[in-house]
């Protein structure tokens, strides 16, 4: 298998990048099976080595600054992993631009999280099985990036899944958190099931599945097949990345620990699936119609989250439904093509920052009221917790845009190149991603307000007190990273360094309006949504007892009916096909018996007298499929 | 002595064996003879560890013979009914080593005096004052090693027969053990005896098949010689072509049976649920691998000239038995027949491998068969060792009730840990055997299947995911599921059970990480004597 084309063999730091994924993993085997003895340490050398693959991956990246952007992609072949007659599996990692933005924010945001756990579970019994499940993912998701063919990249796809898979269902003496897990588990077999066909097909289109073959047969390929696969792939995202019509497990997968949410279902793993939509931009470069139904589906998820973000009245599951949203602009992004690719991995790494810096909060607020999450029994808590009130603040200010601070810098301008194009995509795309500006505007203040200011409305046997510092520090160091990461990375050129692995955008005819007119149309949506939340939800009085609220609030509440679809859509027919065919079993082939047992008289009665049971029919079944077989020879001669 | 009569009577000439290529089956069947001689004169006292120390020096020694000899002595002897190659020799070395593997978990005691899974006496139930008089008067449960070895001679030669007449006759040497040794199980006797006859009358069923089929083969090409067959096939007289077809195919449902494909499984979940556990491990595993080696001789020596005509029918049993295997493991409650219908369903993807008609396919195939055994034989040693209580705390029967297995990983982590990873092998998760394993048959049938190897890749691959979906369901139940009311225990195995267990799973393990070795050696076995 050649390695990628133009790919410079890896030397220095970079041909020791397989560390990144050794340290993590290495890691959860001393804590998995060191046992008890490791109780001690184990914690604190989990984050030890969380923070070295940090270091590696520091080192990596200034490599690849010294050298020119041609030669920025570095290839290492690890293994033979499957050497079987004509086809060959070979185990690279491979590090280029894309790759080292992901290991930076996934070891950064990882390191800092596992500082704060060090605080937010000191009370846990079982804290070591908890880091060690931690490691566990940060070296899967960091195999993820780094892996130079689909397949491995699928390696690492399960075991992010099967970590993600273990943490949410961490408490699992509550019953409902293991069906939580549960739930995540089974629909994100159904996009993993869309990406492994797409692999296989890509054996089939490309005699290959590393990302230089794919590369390299793309262009010879047919259409059909490209979409094909896209459209697979685009499957296998959306399980990952909570997108419709697969969201519906994220809003449960919050049952795990706090940390976990802030670093699985916020910050990294979520955000697989646009990596792996921009990873794959040479296929959905060449099939417009599957790149398109990327654009669709962000755009839907984009809107439902959004509609759902502004009813749940759980600080996690808002927070939940605030991410599902953010994904949908990435997703829509990316969809975009070429213009988009770069904004789309951009708004990826703000959003990394603040959303994890407001999981984040959200655990310490939970830390000092007794675990309540009901956002409703909140209210005022800025006094009481200062440092997470302004910490969550600036989280705050990033994700609805505030002029200058994160989010501005990449939301606006997926607004902008969403109004690129011709015929209706601008419209509608711009249309949505302007919109949701400002419903997200108004569903994130109304977090806000509704947490730490208004009036107070927790109970008396509830002491609101600031956390320790363990889980202060990391909240802080990520506030300052939603405050100017956008700033920094547009300035410092982030697309044009993403260049050399996305493509070149050709300015096309641009905007179909002024940049400055979607810029200012955007700012007064989102004065607007803020506003409308600080009339409701500060100045007004909140009821502790949610309303009943419209129908579409009522609708939001329970996420757009979306279990319901699920069930009448996906569980019944499934149970109903696996009940028929048991049914078909044990009745079928018996009445089948009886009625032959007419026909065939005398002989069939000697048989059940000498045969017990069933075996009767187990024989006739036999029977049946070698008459079968012999009829259909018979048909087709 | 006329000279006219030496010219009607052909000289005599005796046929040439090769002595070192089929050493090993020679070694395994004097070791059965040998194995009976001592049933019949060792002091009961010592006769199980008696038995124990032959059985096992005997598979050991056959498989240093097969290493030592005929590794490197490809030939056809005995006329061309016996054909050591590629594929045989590595079949039988797999045969051997798990074979070892699976006596391993047959002699277990349990604190007992001997092997517990079996029962002495046909009548007797645990503890029964029937046991112990059958214990009083001698009668052990020794006897099971003798059989087990006459059944291991019969599936070494099963993929090495060269004829129709000798695949028979192995066939029927490797099955009539098996007959017996599932209705030896010392706890259910009924549920076991029930199994063991419906094992034996279905199985006679399809050697009725096997053999009409073979008589119609003989019809057509004058001779029952997989070589002559091919031969015949090649110059294809279009007289006789009606008896080809149906010849083929019931042949072949003669062998489809052995490996539980739909629709002749139906013996599958009976009989792996009334066998003792160990025998369940052993058939699972060994079985399935004799008789894969058999339908690749058939489909690839005898029958490549006609696979055109026949493939379309035996495609359409691969697709079945995998929709077939996977959706029924959904409802079962009972772990042994969740694996029975797993193992059905395995059997479809190795077809899939099978039908691929290219040299990558036998390799497929081939590896395949190693790392489901592993796995296989390690899944159901551990099955064996999780009890519910007995009476006056002496070791019960097993807990295959699913409920039962609730909860088990809080109380017994490692037990159900690696229990969980055999499943996950099972599932084809990447990093276990079973991952590589599904590559290698899918592979070689997307690439050279056609449409039709297509058509079955995605159907594996959907199969394989409902599949996931039961496993991930037992490991869920073990780890995230309160324990239900039913006293439940995990023996604590002596080091017999702790070696078949180990080395099953990290075979598995090994195959998923660093399967290169294998696949490498599978591959330079793939290529068949004509």
């Amino acid at each position: 298998m050649t390695h990628t084309e133009g790919a410079l063999p890896a030397t220095g730091a970079a041909g020791v990048a397989w560390l990144l994924v050794a340290l993590p993993l290495l890691g959860a085997a001393i804590l998995l099976l060191g046992g008890k003895r490791t109780d001690k340490f184990g914690p604190a050398l989990a984050t030890g080595l969380s923070w070295a693959a940090f270091g590696v991956g520091a080192v990596v990246f200034f490599q690849l600054l010294g050298n020119d952007p041609e030669h920025r992609e570095l290839h290492k072949l690890l293994f033979h992993w499957i050497p079987a007659g004509g086809f060959n599996l070979d185990a690279g990692i491979l590090v280029d631009q894309l790759s080292v933005s992901f290991v930076l924010l996934v070891t950064f945001v990882g390191s800092l999280i596992h500082v704060y756990s060090l605080g937010y579970m000191a009370h846990d019994p079982d804290k070591r099985r908890f880091f060690a499940y931690l490691n566990l993912f940060v070296a899967a998701m960091l195999l993820l990036v780094l892996a130079d063919s689909y397949l491995l990249l699928f390696v690492g796809w399960e075991g992010v899944g099967l970590a993600s898979y273990l943490l949410i269902g961490f408490w699992n003496h509550n019953p409902a958190y293991a069906t939580a897990a549960n739930k995540a588990f089974v629909v994100n077999r159904v996009g993993d099931l869309g990406l492994s066909i797409a692999i296989m097909l890509m054996f089939v289109t490309f005699g290959g599945v590393d990302f230089a073959s794919v590369e390299a047969g793309a262009p010879k390929a047919s259409t059909g097949a490209l979409t094909a696969i896209g459209l697979l792939l685009l499957l296998g995202a959306c399980g990952k990345s909570a997108q419709f019509p697969l969201q519906s497990w994220l809003g449960d997968a919050m049952a795990g620990p706090t940390p976990v949410s802030a670093l699985i279902h916020a910050a990294t793993m979520v955000t697989a699936g646009v990596y792996l939509i921009v990873r794959s931009h040479v296929i959905f470069n060449l099939a417009p119609n599957a790149q398109l139904a990327v654009a669709i589906v962000g755009a839907i998820t984009l809107m439902y989250g959004a509609v759902v973000g502004c009813a749940k009245d759980d600080i996690k599951k808002a927070l939940a439904a605030s991410t599902m949203s953010q994904i949908g602009y990435m997703m829509l992004a990316a969809g975009l093509g070429p213009v988009g690719y770069a904004f789309a991995i951009l708004h990826l790494l703000t959003h990394g920052f603040f959303k994890a810096g407001m999981f984040l909060g959200a655990g310490s607020v939970m830390h000092g009221m007794n675990d309540n999450v009901d956002m409703r029994r909140f209210g005022n808590l800025s006094g009481a917790m200062k440092i997470t009130w302004v910490t969550f603040g600036l989280g705050w200010l990033a994700i609805i845009g505030f002029p200058f601070l994160s989010g501005f810098y990449s939301k606006d301008h997926i607004i902008e190149a969403a109004f690129e194009g011709e015929g209706w995509r601008p419209w509608v795309f711009g249309g949505a991603t302007m919109i949701c500006a400002g419903i997200t505007a108004f569903y994130m203040s109304r977090l806000f307000f509704l947490t730490f200011h208004g009036k107070k409305r927790w109970n008396d046997d509830a002491h609101p007190h600031e956390s320790p510092l363990t889980m202060t520090v990391p909240m802080m160091v990520l506030a300052v990273g939603s405050a100017f990461l956008g700033a920094i990375l547009w300035y410092a050129g982030f697309p044009a360094w993403l260049e050399p692995v996305v493509g070149t955008h050709e300015e096309a005819a641009g905007p179909v309006l002024p940049s400055l007119v979607i810029s200012l149309l955007t700012l007064v949506l989102v004065a607007a949504g803020a506003a409308l939340a600080w009339m409701r939800y500060w100045r007004d009085e909140v009821p502790v007892v949610a309303p009943k609220g419209s129908l579409l609030t009522q609708a939001a509440r329970r996420d757009l009916y979306q279990d319901a679809l699920n069930e009448g859509l996906f569980m019944r027919p499934g149970i109903h096909l696996t009940r028929s065919l048991v049914y078909g079993d044990s009745k079928v082939v018996d009445g089948g018996v009886s009625g032959l047992a007419a026909l065939i008289g005398g002989t069939s009665s000697r048989l059940r007298r000498i045969q017990n049971g069933y075996a009767r029919s187990y024989a006739l079944t036999m029977l049946t499929g070698v008459v079968a077989i012999l009829g259909l020879v018979w048909v087709m001669s | 002595m006329t000279p006219a009569v030496t010219t009607l009577v052909p000289a005599f000439e005796a046929v040439k064996v090769d002595y070192t290529a089929i050493a090993p089956i020679l070694i395994v069947f004097g070791g059965s003879m040998v194995g009976v001689l001592v049933e019949a004169f060792a002091p009961r006292r010592s006769r199980h560890t008696t038995q124990v120390a032959l059985t096992l020096v005997t598979l050991a020694a056959a498989l240093g013979a097969l290493l030592l000899w005929s590794r490197d002595n490809h030939a056809k002897t005995l006329g061309g009914s016996i054909v050591i190659d590629g594929p045989a020799v590595f079949l039988q070395g797999t045969l051997l080593v798990l074979s070892i593997l699976g006596v391993l978990t047959m002699a277990e005691k349990w604190g007992g005096q001997d092997a517990d899974a079996f029962t002495p006496m046909g009548a007797a139930t645990p503890g029964s004052p029937q046991e112990a008089a059958a214990a009083r008067a001698g009668f052990t449960t020794s006897e099971v090693f003798p059989l087990t070895l006459i059944a291991v001679g019969g599936m070494l030669l099963f993929p090495a027969a060269g004829d129709l007449i000798t695949a028979f006759i192995a066939l029927e040497v490797l099955s009539l053990p098996l007959y017996i040794m599932t209705g030896l199980a010392r706890r259910r006797r009924l549920l076991s005896q029930e199994a063991s006859l419906k094992y034996f009358l279905l199985g006679a069923f399809s050697s009725a098949f096997f053999l009409f089929g073979a008589a119609l083969l003989f019809a057509y090409a004058g001779s029952l010689d997989f070589d002559k067959i091919a031969s015949v096939t090649a110059a294809a007289d279009p007289a006789l072509e009606g008896l080809l077809v149906p010849g083929v195919l019931l042949v072949l449902i003669g062998l489809l049976f052995k490996v539980g494909a739909v629709p002749f499984h139906s013996w599958t979940p009976d009989a792996y649920q009334g066998a003792p556990t160990p025998v369940t491990g052993f058939m699972a595993a060994c079985t399935k691998l004799a008789a894969f080696g058999a339908i690749l001789r058939v489909a690839y020596v005898a029958f490549d000239g006609s696979r055109w005509d026949w493939r379309v029918e035996v495609i359409a049993v691969a697709i079945l038995t995998m929709v077939v295997g996977s959706v029924l493991s959904v409802t079962q409650t009972d772990v042994k027949r969740l694996l029975a219908y797993s193992s059905v369903a395995h059997a479809g993807f190795i077809l899939v491998g099978v039908l691929a008609f290219s040299r990558q396919g036998v390799q497929g195939v081939l590896f395949y068969l190693v790392a489901y055994g592993f796995t296989t034989i390690a899944a159901f040693a551990i099955v064996s060792m999780v009890r519910a209580g007995g009476p006056d705390g002496s070791v019960g029967s097993e807990a295959s009730h699913l409920s039962q297995w609730a909860g088990l990983g809080k109380e017994h982590p490692v037990v159900a840990g690696v229990f969980a990873f055999l499943l996950l092998a099972f599932a084809g998760i990447p990093l276990t055997s079973g991952f590589t394993a599904k590559f290698a048959v899918f592979a070689p049938a997307v690439a050279d299947g056609g449409r039709a190897g297509v058509t079955m890749a995605i159907v594996g691959v959907l199969c394989s995911a409902i599949t996931g979906f039961v496993y991930v369901r037992l490991i869920v139940l073990m780890f995230f599921t309160e324990a239900g009311s039913d006293e439940v225990e995990v023996l604590v195995p002596s080091a017999l059970t702790t070696v078949a267990v180990t080395v099953g799973t990290a075979a598995t393990v090994l195959l998923g990480i660093a399967p290169g070795l294998v696949l490498s050696l599978a591959d330079s076995a793939s290529q068949f004597i004509r």
